[in-house]
């Protein structure tokens, strides 16, 4: 059975149709990439999947470990082992990051059964986690993402996966505005979750990052749903032909 | 003991009782109390139709007919832990058995050294609550640091004790500081739980060359108490005044502060926090008087408003002639949390000098909906995102001041306050 | 953005100094006896020759306008006005049946004003304004001469269209269910004491319906002209925007120099229905007084509109450089969901002008949206404040405010004031609200001095430089004249 499947999803924003009949299926360790043009439905896929307000599910259905997902709060979801990746990484001004990640991850713990981290514990986890992410020990300091440059706030976002330890990472546009060692450092923290019970699904809409995160299946995304799928070849394909042949299939 | 309500009920008190008056026989402090009846008389509580009292109305008190405290109480009185080495005010008077800082003195045993201090900076007939004040105070704290000695930390506690019927008790406190000393103040006002009052200090504050002054005030009254407090501050060239106001007790509290800015390069920075739970109405009311040349202010204010609950701001700055090279900042922010709350604001300029920066901001709004689920999608549960937020907002506030006590004392007070009110 | 990349040689073109609309029009006119009372409110209704419900409304608005008193809560000082020791109708004797009628003496009177009446013509405009002018869109204009309107252009072209544009006095005569239907309805006779005395004694204005849908193919505007002694000028304009319908207003103003104080009291109503939109320009540049304060127009004027429609949308744009008191507060009543209300102002006070001025947001209704953009700038010994309240009703949810207030003083004897109230009952609305004080910096006089501008210059195209959100917002004829009014007005202030 596939940790994530989505059935025939259909979602809408505004009574506007964005997402129109998605089928997925993703099993446990295997790491999925979504490609499409701007406008596909691409983020709307993931923000659905994990629960924000404002998208209206008008079919089909997403299921997690049999689990229906959409059934669920975000806290739930994230509980569960989903964890989103943001395009655009939400700045939260006067909220420690040392604090943030330490309530997360505590709280996650908690519906794990495992028991809480102090203060000591929890750094001491941190700064490992953050060495091998060449980040500076001061980002704990700071406030979540304020202040962070680009790079900053998308190996934060890393920086979380790495702590939180999901089940299914979806990395939403997470190489948009990454110069080429911010994405390698971001490709080589998905790939150490590499497991059996980690299945990833990256959204992108270049090939780049999928040269360092190799994917076992690529889907092709359309004015809302899914049109090819295929192997890594496919994410080739695709750099050297353009969206243009997929979306007249469309 | 008589039962007219209102301001009536005040002056009617204020005849009965003004030969008895601390310092009555002293004939400026009696000419002074007999002008500031005379003004509170004809004006009595200040409307709506009153610009400064636009947003905040006294008319519920007007109903109400209080009670002057009665004896004073020996012992039986359970007090707050102490922050600092304290002066204890209970029901308005200085409790010596109570009190341990060894700089504390009664106001009312020292009136008549007061002569030409006392009601300087107070203006009764422009503020009504101080003319109150000024007509009925008993005592209040007499307080002053000598040239260049750092006076360190003190706590004023204002307690009130619960009685059958509501007391009003008006304190006049009178803080000198001289040129180089430095001191915190920090006033803790809060009463028995079930203790209804009216609470109406006055401050009159001087802060000489070079001074500094950390003034913080925790306004914790009980859930059915009035606070009405007018704070006058005076700095000269150098000196620092620097306040923090919490405005998170009582039904009805209004915060006045006055500061003028009177010597070259004094500082000053007002910052609050207003902390509302349903039924509650707080108004913070800033007046700030740049009158001489490169002064500078920062005022932050923030308030979190749930329930059905009304918050107010109104800040001044004024700029006058004399005062080029002004800096002046102000920031006010409403937080709301629930759709029955209101919050009025009112910030404004009055400058007459051109070689200034002066700037102020407000905003009103609700929780961020992407930082709520950001802090969701990261397994934070929505009842813990909400008070982290709330938390967060109201960081920028107590992070500006730089006493540690203060700051300690403001963190304990603000953090956990939305996480206790949700839940109860 | 081209306006302001014209502003030197805007600036340039300006030779004489002082205000140049001070002359005076030798023309024959008609009065009302001296004074107010209920005869005279009956002398102008039968001018007028008013149905006897307009007289009826008329005289309520006396009677009550009688109890009311002056309001004191601005922070413009003046001394008392003597309401009995005016005219309140003064009016060219010879009252023109068609544009081809009009006294050749006002025709000249505009010509001199640069406002042509001719149809023509296009706006010949404003000196130095470039070449394109013969290219530039033909103008309709109501020309308002003391009490009453002598001409207006374009009518029948824009009647084909259906659209309205006529002086109030005649759309009483020839659309009196319009009239009745709307006059009063956004401004009623009670709102203020000026408001009042407006509907008791206004004597002329212009009347602007367009009908659905339609998009005004020109830009509409009126010029106001004191020009006789002692008169007060009492306009009432009223501009109805039916469903989906679009339309352009300006409006401008000159008086001419004179010691006394002449009252000037407007009222202006807006309508604007389901998915209408208004833009309304004004250039205010009523005689100032002189350098020390003698003379002046007292400018004391209700404006407002009301967006009954979803979304609707009304736009105020205004540069107030003259009068010696301005009074004003052009409003939103934002009632339709997803209704728009901005607010662009420029005001100058230099000299000893004082300006009270600035606006109200009232929300209402659903995911309404206001902005609002003050720049005040203070001179001489000028009182410069700016006004404004954004009150956020409780069903207004998602309600959207910006305010940006910006206040620029020039010299230490002048004063810049900024007295918002924001008053919110809505969890969802969200309300910003900036304001900054500053001066003309040296380093920038130094800098633009060193490039070779003269400190006049300098000063106007700095100043030219603080209002440019602003001037953007008016149509581009008006954005020229208002750049060189904004340097006339300010000249002397700097030296």
């Amino acid at each position: 059975m596939g940790m994530l499947k989505i059935e025939n999803l259909s979602a809408e924003i505004d009574g506007k149709t964005i997402l129109n009949g998605i089928s997925l299926e993703v099993p446990a360790g295997e790491i999925h990439a979504v490609m499409g043009p701007n406008g596909s439905g691409k983020s709307t896929l993931s923000y659905v999947l994990a629960g924000r307000e404002g998208y209206e599910v008008t079919g089909g259905s997403a299921t997690f470990h049999g689990q229906d997902l959409l059934a669920l709060d975000p806290e739930e979801r994230a509980a569960a082992g989903l964890f989103l990746a943001f395009q655009y990484p939400v700045e939260l001004p006067g909220v420690g990051n040392a604090n943030f990640l330490r309530t997360a991850l505590n709280a996650i713990r908690k519906t794990r059964g495992e028991p809480e981290l102090d203060a000591m514990q929890f750094l001491k986890i941190a700064r490992e986690r953050m060495k091998a992410l060449s980040m500076p020990e001061d980002m704990l300091k700071r406030g979540v993402n304020v202040g962070f440059s680009g790079g900053e706030k998308k190996r934060n976002e890393v920086l979380q996966m790495a702590l939180l330890r999901p089940q299914l990472a979806i990395l939403d546009e997470t190489d948009s505005g990454l110069d080429i060692d911010a994405l390698k450092i971001v490709a080589d923290g998905v790939n150490a979750q590499r497991a059996p019970d980690f299945s990833a699904l990256i959204i992108t809409h270049y090939q780049r990052l999928l040269d360092y995160i190799i994917p076992d299946r690529v889907h092709v995304l359309v004015k809302g749903r899914i049109v090819k799928s295929g192997g890594p070849e496919l994410a080739h394909a695709l750099e050297k032909e353009g969206y243009a042949s997929v979306q007249e299939a469309a | 003991m008589n039962a007219v309500a209102g301001a009536a009920g005040f002056s009617h008190r204020f005849e009965g009782l003004r030969s008895r008056l601390p310092g009555a026989k002293l004939p400026w402090l009696d000419a002074l109390r007999g002008e500031a009846a005379e003004s509170f008389g004809a004006q009595g509580f200040p409307t709506r139709r009153v610009e400064a009292w636009k947003y905040t109305d006294l008319n519920p008190l007007g109903h109400v007919s209080f009670d002057e405290p009665l004896t004073l109480l020996d012992g039986g009185v359970t007090l707050p832990p102490a922050i600092a080495p304290r002066v204890v005010f209970v029901d308005g008077r200085f409790r010596e058995d109570l009190s341990d800082h060894p700089g504390a003195r009664s106001l009312a045993r020292h009136l008549p050294e007061l002569e030409g201090r006392l009601g300087v900076l107070a203006q009764p007939a422009r503020e009504p609550m101080a003319g109150l004040n000024t007509m009925l105070f008993e005592d209040g704290l007499l307080l002053e640091i000598g040239e260049g000695v750092d006076g360190g930390v003190m706590e004023l506690l204002s307690y009130a004790t619960a009685c059958e019927r509501p007391q009003a008790f008006h304190p006049r406190h009178l803080i000198r500081l001289a040129p180089g000393a430095s001191l915190t103040l920090i006033e803790t006002a809060t009463g028995a739980a079930r203790a209804r009052y009216l609470h109406n200090p006055v401050y009159e504050i001087e802060v000489a060359e070079g001074a500094r002054l950390t003034h913080g005030r925790l306004q914790q009254e009980a859930r059915e108490a009035w606070h009405l407090s007018t704070v006058y501050a005076r700095v000269a060239a150098g000196g620092v005044y620097d306040n923090f106001t919490l405005n998170a007790g009582g039904k009805l509290a209004r915060n006045e502060i006055h500061t003028a800015l009177t010597g070259a390069r004094a500082q000053c920075h007002m910052n609050g926090a207003q902390l509302l739970v349903d039924g509650q109405h707080a108004d913070t009311t800033t007046a700030l008087d740049h009158a001489a040349p490169d002064c500078s202010s920062r005022q932050t204010y923030k308030t979190v408003l749930s329930g059905k609950s009304r918050g107010v701001f109104q800040g001044k700055i004024l700029v006058r002639q004399a005062a080029q090279k002004t800096d002046g900042y102000q920031m006010n922010q409403a937080l709301l949390l629930s759709p029955d709350a209101e919050i009025d604001s009112k910030p404004q300029l009055e400058i007459y000098a051109d070689d200034v920066k002066c700037s102020h901001g407000a905003t009103v709004g609700e929780l961020d909906a992407d930082q709520l689920f950001y802090l969701r999608a990261r397994g934070i549960p929505e009842s813990e995102a909400k008070a982290m937020l709330v938390e967060a907002f109201l960081q920028e506030a107590v992070e500006s001041v730089a006493e540690e006590t203060l700051r300690g004392a403001l963190a304990r007070a603000v953090d956990g306050w939305w996480r206790a009110e949700a839940a109860a | 953005m081209p306006a302001v990349n014209e502003t030197i040689e805007a600036v340039q073109s300006v030779t004489d100094s002082g205000y140049k609309w001070g002359f005076e029009t030798d023309i024959e006119m008609e009065f009302a006896p001296k004074g107010l009372n209920e005869d005279i409110v009956r002398f102008i209704s039968k001018k007028k020759n008013e149905p006897e419900w307009l007289l009826e409304w008329r005289l309520r608005a006396f009677a009550l306008w009688q109890t009311m008193e002056e309001p004191r809560w601005s922070a413009v000082k003046y001394n008392p006005i003597d309401y009995q020791d005016a005219y309140y109708y003064a009016a060219p004797k010879q009252g023109p049946k068609s544009l081809e009628e009009v006294d050749p003496e006002l025709l000249r009177t505009y010509e001199k004003l640069g406002i042509p009446l001719r149809e023509q013509e296009v706006l010949a405009g404003v000196e130095g304004a470039g070449s394109a002018a013969d290219a530039r869109m033909p103008i309709a204009v109501d020309a308002v001469f003391d009490s009453v309107s002598v001409a207006t252009s374009y009518k029948a072209r824009l009647e084909k269209e259906g659209i309205i544009f006529c002086s109030i006095s005649e759309a009483v005569q020839t659309h009196p269910e319009l009239v009745r239907k709307y006059l009063g309805s956004v401004v009623p006779q009670g709102d203020n004491f000026f408001a009042a005395l407006n509907c008791a004694v206004f004597t002329d204005g212009s009347f602007v319906y367009v009908p659905k849908g339609v998009r005004c193919p020109m830009e509409l505007s009126t010029y106001f002209r004191i020009n006789a002694k002692s008169t007060g000028q009492f306009e009432r304009t009223l501009i109805i925007a039916d469903e989906g319908s679009t339309v352009s207003y300006l409006e401008g103003c000159t008086a001419p120099m004179r010691d006394e104080n002449q009252l000037h009291a407007a009222v202006v109503e807006l309508v604007a229905l389901d998915d209408a939109s208004i833009k309304y320009s004004t250039v205010q540049n009523w005689y100032p007084g002189d350098a020390n304060g003698k003379g002046g127009i007292y400018n004391f004027v209700t404006k407002r509109a009301a967006c009954r429609g979803k979304r609707s949308k009304v736009s105020w744009t205004q540069v107030e450089t003259g009068s010696a008191i301005t009074w004003k507060y052009p409003s939103c009543i934002l009632q339709g969901d997803d209704s728009v209300g901005e607010f662009y102002s420029v005001a100058i006070a230099n000299n000893w002008q004082q300006a009270d001025t600035g606006t109200k947001m009232i929300h209402l209704g659903a995911r309404t949206k206001s902005t609002i953009v003050s720049k005040g700038i203070s001179a001489g010994q000028g009182q410069n404040t700016y006004r404004g309240l954004v009150r956020i009703g409780p069903r207004a949810s998602g309600a959207r405010n910006f305010t940006q207030c910006d206040s620029l003083l020039i010299g230490d004897k002048c004063g810049a004031h900024t007295v918002p109230y924001i008053e919110n009952r809505c969890l969802t609305a969200k309300v910003e609200h900036e304001a900054t004080t500053s001066r003309i910096a040296e380093d920038q006089l130094f800098y633009c001095r060193q490039r070779g501008l003269s400190q006049e210059e300098a000063v106007g195209m700095i100043v030219n430089g603080f209002c440019r959100e602003v001037l953007k917002e008016l149509p581009m004829e008006f954005a020229v004249e208002a750049q060189k009014l904004l340097q006339i007005s300010l000249e002397g202030s700097v030296g």
